[in-house]
């Protein structure tokens, strides 16, 4: 039929596809394949990750590429997640290659279920290897399984591994090398396919399909004797697919047994499917129900009970059945009363660790952030062009960076519980009270994540199956106080509020339980209003427990805070960069002597004041005081000349014409520029306002960035003399920050995730609008109680 | 002899599954977890708050909630 694949470069790449059962340690097995080499990217207009990478120790002469696909328990997909691993091995996305070969991870520990997906992958005909992990549970739990006879079972070659000790690791490889190489030989020669690895099969009838290289065939194998009415319906619908879909004929009876026993799939991509099948599988579900076939359970069943007969076949029971390692542990963790303990323990240490532990580390960065400044500042003279790199790139991104041993201490914990098997605990202990708003414990691992930062809060919500709790999840995770919040909590309580460490530790605390609070308020409204509907059953896995992989759980963390930094890079430089802009255009035209930009001059406790007053004190003119300096105002009129500077500049503006819709909020205009300066990204908030109040020479020396800040805060007075940042003021825009939108990469994010602009804009609407709100009551409401 | 919710059995109690009344749309999952008509399931306990339980089917873990528990229906002893 058709002709081999010209050979292009990229043709000699051998790609292998890693896929398995959740908590199979497939990700292990891929970190050991690849090395610290992987790639996290995303499919094509999904945010699923997806994870690749050259396998170490390939041959030159064919490099391999290895795809992890996400974890499934079946072919029918339940989630995104499953979906997307389903379509790559249907060959249904056209940027992901065929695979050369598909490795199936196995747990060994936990047999059955995992031959009940391995089996399913078989029965697609690719070139399969299964990789049996975890040998060792297994044989610690008393399984012996006898892997040759498992390989004659199932038709594939059996290599036992123990992925996490690296063990087998080298064997695999050795086969994938040898396919590789068959595969790259015989393309030259083009002979028959390689079956030398995947068994002794019979050749299939028909000629090479066109998607298809011609030496990736292999014919499917079948793990079921289903009902004999049932597999004449399935032979039937497999002949019309082959014929309507001639380029993946070889994948036709997976999908017969597929399209015809799960109601979902027809109607979740009706495009996908001509009316005519759809017709003839609605046909033969109703001559099967009058047979009095379950088409439903008919395959599933017919599935387990042969999985279950090689399962028993291969295995030998050494240990009768008892209470392993994890189940003495869950005795423990999931105890009524100790389990919630351990459970508010690890929550809370994790919390205190996270600001006791990168409190070094960020002093550290913050030093290095103004000696580069200082550095900087120096080597190039005066001017616009030193001022926009220092304050506007190298502080304005610097005040942002330096959370970063923060971010990576809060992922470093969420890798840790997810890598151990507790994040299933955590789901299974809080699913009651998340059942209460009417969601899944599965929402509470997003929630969590939301805590470090909305985005990959957002990613988690894939592995959850209805549609509509997603969403709610999606809505209500930015409402959880992610990391770019707690810079701006930090500088306001230290502004505002004052006291001793345990005054502002409670302040800081109220204001995450605000944001849990909010968001499970707003998902039982979501749920009862706009998204109701049951949710799906709850059907989780408890893992057991393991000891966490380094290299896995570093690993992931770094992914994660890649995220974080490259937006520092990225989106909030940009915003800083437009801000300096801002603050700086339209100049006021220069006096003799005096340096008219914005960051000229130290500032003053009294000076700060005075330019407040200076800049409280009229509308956009210019500054009265401006031609008659004395020696000893000279400080104090540079500063009042940057007050005028700001007031007089786009961004001052700006503030000045929102200030209206945020004075009932007992805002002014100046924190009106960082309200809408943090429209784009919280934590501008912070660089912001060092750049409006003019700090960033003071907190240069000084070792704590925000203490310069909040210093001036507090010095800050309205026209009337009393002070801008009181304790009321502060909470006020501190709950204006927990409930607001304000992250471009949210919306981006969302935008992707759910596949229309409706969600975010809506999201966006009604965020701002209970931050407003809220902020409105907070602030009368605190008046009116005589604060 | 007598069926009884698997939400009504004992923690570390055994018994068999004689019916699955989950309804159509969410059974499927269920099914293709391994909890099958005839698989042996043992309930492992309940949640600290009550609600999910948990349950052990072909040598691993599994959590549903009561509500789905109350709808499978098991045989005890023999």
């Amino acid at each position: 039929m058709s002709a081999p694949p010209p050979s292009v470069p990229r043709d000699t790449r051998f790609t292998v596809v890693l896929t398995g059962n959740p908590n199979c340690g497939k990700t292990t097995l891929f970190n050991a394949l690849t090395g610290l080499r992987g790639r996290v990217g995303n499919y094509a207009g999904v945010t699923v990750e997806r994870k690749e990478g050259a396998m170490l120790g390939a041959d030159a002469a064919h490099p391999v590429d290895v795809l992890d696909l996400p974890g499934t328990y079946s072919l029918s997909p339940q989630s995104l997640d499953e979906q997307i691993a389903r379509d790559v091995l249907f060959q249904r996305l056209a940027d992901v290659p065929a695979p050369g070969l598909v490795v199936v991870v196995v747990d060994a520990s936990n047999l059955q279920r995992n031959l009940y997906y391995a089996t399913q992958v078989i029965e697609l005909g690719h070139p399969t290897l299964l990789a049996l992990n975890m040998v060792d549970v297994a044989r610690e739990n008393g399984h012996e399984i006898d892997f040759d006879d498992l390989s004659a079972a199932l038709g594939v070659p059996v290599i036992p591994l123990i992925a996490c000790d690296g063990e087998g690791v080298e064997e695999l490889k050795a086969a994938v090398n040898r396919m590789a190489s068959e595969r790259v030989s015989q393309k030259a020669t083009k002979p028959e396919l390689a079956h030398a690895v995947a068994g002794p099969l019979a050749q299939s009838p028909t000629g090479p399909p066109a998607r298809w290289p011609s030496d990736a065939r292999v014919e499917p194998r079948s793990f079921q004797e289903l009902p004999e009415a049932f597999g004449r319906e399935a032979s039937a619908i497999r002949g019309q697919l082959a014929g309507m879909f001639p380029h993946r004929d070889r994948l036709a009876s997976a999908e017969a047994l597929l399209i015809l026993s799960d109601d979902k799939v027809l109607a979740a991509h009706p495009e996908q499917y001509p009316p005519a099948l759809r017709q003839a599988v609605a046909a033969s579900r109703t001559r099967l129900e009058a047979s009095g076939v379950d088409w439903r359970s008919a395959a599933i069943e017919a599935r387990y009970a042969r999985v279950s007969a090689i399962a028993q076949h291969v295995t030998v029971e050494s240990l009768v059945e008892g209470e392993n390692f994890s189940d003495r542990v869950d005795r423990v963790l999931t105890h009524r009363v100790w389990g919630l303990l351990v459970f508010v323990g690890i929550m809370l240490s994790m919390f205190v660790s996270i600001f006791v532990f990168a409190q070094l580390p960020m002093d550290a960065l913050d030093v290095g952030v103004g000696w580069l400044a200082d550095r900087v500042g120096s080597a190039l003279g005066a001017g616009d062009l030193q001022d926009l790199l220092v304050n506007g790139v190298i502080k304005g991104v610097g005040a942002v960076v330096v959370f970063l041993p923060q971010i990576c201490l809060l992922f470093l914990f969420i890798s840790l519980l997810e890598d151990t098997g507790y994040m299933a605990r955590a789901a299974f202990l809080m699913d009651r009270l998340m059942s209460r708003v009417g969601l899944h414990g599965k929402s509470f691992i997003p929630m969590l994540s939301s805590f470090a930062c909305a985005i990959p809060g957002i990613m988690a919500t894939r592995t959850i199956e209805s549609p509509k709790d997603r969403l709610v999840t999606i809505l209500i995770a930015p409402l959880m106080s992610c990391s770019a919040r707690l810079p701006v909590y930090t500088v306001l309580i230290a502004a505002c509020v004052g006291g001793g460490a345990l005054r502002r530790g409670m302040v800081l605390t109220a204001m995450y339980l605000l944001g849990i609070v909010g968001a499970l308020g707003m998902a039982w409204i979501f749920k009862r209003t706009l998204l109701k509907g049951e949710p799906p059953p709850l059907i989780l896995e408890l893992p057991p427990y393991k000891r966490p992989g380094v290299k896995t759980v570093l690993r992931h963390m770094w992914d994660r805070s890649k995220l974080f930094l490259r937006r520092a890079g990225t989106v909030i430089l940009g915003i800083n960069v437009l801000l300096w802009f801002l603050v700086t255009y339209p100049k006021v035209p220069p006096v003799a002597g005096g340096a008219p930009q914005a960051a000229s001059g130290p500032v003053s406790q009294k000076a700060g004041e005075d330019a407040a007053k200076a800049v409280a004190s009229g509308p956009l003119a210019g500054s009265p005081l401006r031609s008659d300096e004395t020696p000893g105002q000279v400080d104090a009129l540079e500063n009042e000349r940057s007050g005028d500077q700001l007031r007089h500049s786009f961004a001052g503006r700006l503030g000045h014409i929102i200030e209206p819709a945020i004075r009932p909020l007992g805002f002014d205009w100046k924190i009106g520029i960082g309200i809408v300066a943090s429209f784009a990204a919280r934590e501008v908030f912070v660089s912001t306002m060092s750049v409006v109040y003019n700090v960033g020479e003071v907190d240069a020396g000084d070792r704590v960035a925000t203490a310069g800040l909040a210093e001036t805060l507090r010095g800050e007075k309205r026209e009337d003399g009393t002070r801008v940042y009181t304790a009321l003021t502060g909470i006020t825009l501190m709950v204006f920050y927990v409930f607001a939108m304000q992250c471009v990469s949210t919306i981006a994010i969302v935008r992707r995730e759910t596949n229309s602009w409706k969600w975010p804009l809506f999201q966006f609407v009604y965020m701002t609008a209970l931050a407003w709100g809220l902020a409105f009551v907070t602030y009368q409401g605190g008046k009116l109680l005589g604060f | 002899m007598d069926t009884l919710p698997l939400s009504s059995l004992a923690p570390g109690a055994k018994a068999v599954v004689a019916d699955i009344r989950v309804p159509v749309e969410h059974r499927g999952r269920l099914l293709e977890m391994g909890l099958l008509v005839g698989t042996t399931v043992e309930l492992v306990r309940f949640a600290p708050l009550g609600d999910p339980i948990e349950i052990r089917i072909r040598g691993y873990n599994l959590s549903l909630r009561k509500h789905e528990a109350e709808q499978v229906m098991v045989r005890q002893g023999r």
